[in-house]
């Protein structure tokens, strides 16, 4: 790889754009995707450049054929993204768990005694009321939204948000009871049973979890079957 | 922000390693796994940088195969040509370079220029 290139891929990759490298496996030629275009020394057909733009889609990097060579594409995306409404002890467990997965993690509490850097010093806060931080963090289909203050006034307004967004994944804390009332309290709200039955609740796969850490494995692993549920 | 971690945790700091070094004057390789076949242990895009010691960062097998491509990567330090390499199950012959879980990969190897 020519180093400039490499410095214009960490570029885009810096300001978080979905950028893919082309690189031509019997030249070692190379090009950049982005935007539907090539910014390089590897020139792609029409069809090849949509097969390349739908891997990058896909967040999968792979192999496509050119006129009889092949390129292999390999996708840069944006860090997937999780979103933790609840500053709470679990999360400070989950959200370092979170970044070593590659999570981008983001802690949304307005309570500013729990949204505190000394507890959080590693991720990204915002102490905005949480239907306005979920607004304003927009999430997408490579978005996990996690709520762990189970109280109502903080929990609810961010699931609103969350459960109309594409997000791959949304999972709240508390137990089957409070879960049922949260139901109840949503639907009151106007959300249908199709945005209801999206939240994965009581969050997180059942091993048993007591601890904080526990706590945050089960999530994470329930995000992570979610994820890669297509991935067999 | 997000903190840099202690450790490599994906594709990320690969490139990042490798740009760093490059700019300290090393010369630099990248590996990347582009094919994989049955049950290998990192999927295709996983990649390794490798300095001109053989220090490497990143991973593209459980460890099986890592001391062929680092090989392969100094090689390709010196006569600037890319390669593409494959490794398959292992055997007796090929202990050093062959993956003991059954899979096979493909790995381009390239200088950094």
């Amino acid at each position: 790889m020519k180093t400039e290139l490499l410095a214009k891929l960490q570029e885009a990759r810096a300001a978080k754009r979905p950028v893919a490298l082309a690189t031509d496996l019997a030249s070692g030629a190379q090009a950049l995707l982005e935007s539907g275009e090539t910014i390089g020394d590897v020139a792609l057909a029409d069809d090849a450049l949509a097969a390349a733009m739908k891997m990058l889609d896909r967040d999968e990097s792979g192999t496509v054929e050119a006129e009889g060579r092949k390129i292999f594409v390999q996708v840069h995306n944006p860090p997937s993204r999780l979103i933790i409404v609840g500053a709470v002890h679990i999360a400070q467990a989950l959200a370092p768990m979170a970044s070593l997965m590659g999570y981008a993690v983001t802690i949304v509490d307005p309570r500013r005694a729990f949204a505190t850097d000394a507890r959080f010093p590693t991720v990204t806060l915002s102490d905005d009321w949480p239907d306005e931080a979920m607004q304003k963090l927009d999430p997408d289909r490579r978005t996990a939204v996690v709520t762990l203050t189970h109280d109502p006034k903080l929990d609810d307004p961010a699931l609103t948000v969350a459960l109309r967004s594409p997000a791959f994944y949304v999972g709240s804390l508390g137990s089957r009871r409070t879960h049922a009332k949260r139901l109840e309290r949503l639907k009151e709200q106007g959300l249908t049973d199709a945005e209801l039955a999206r939240i994965h609740g009581p969050v997180g796969l059942n091993i048993n979890a007591i601890s904080p850490a526990e706590i945050a494995v089960s999530i994470l692993g329930q995000i992570t079957e979610v994820r890669r549920k297509d991935a067999k | 922000m997000t903190q840099a971690l202690p450790f490599d945790s994906g594709a990320d700091d690969v490139l990042a390693t490798a740009a760093k070094w490059k700019a300290e004057g090393k010369k630099v390789a990248l590996a990347t796994v582009v094919t994989t076949w049955g049950s290998s242990p990192r999927p295709e895009g996983s990649q390794l940088a490798i300095d001109e010691t053989g220090a490497f960062v990143g991973s593209v097998s459980g460890g099986c195969i890592e001391g062929a491509v680092v090989k392969e990567g100094l090689a390709a330090m010196k006569d600037l040509k890319p390669r593409l390499l494959d490794f398959g199950i292992s055997n007796e012959q090929a202990w050093e370079v062959g993956l003991a879980c059954g899979g096979k990969v493909q790995v381009f190897v390239e200088p950094l220029e």
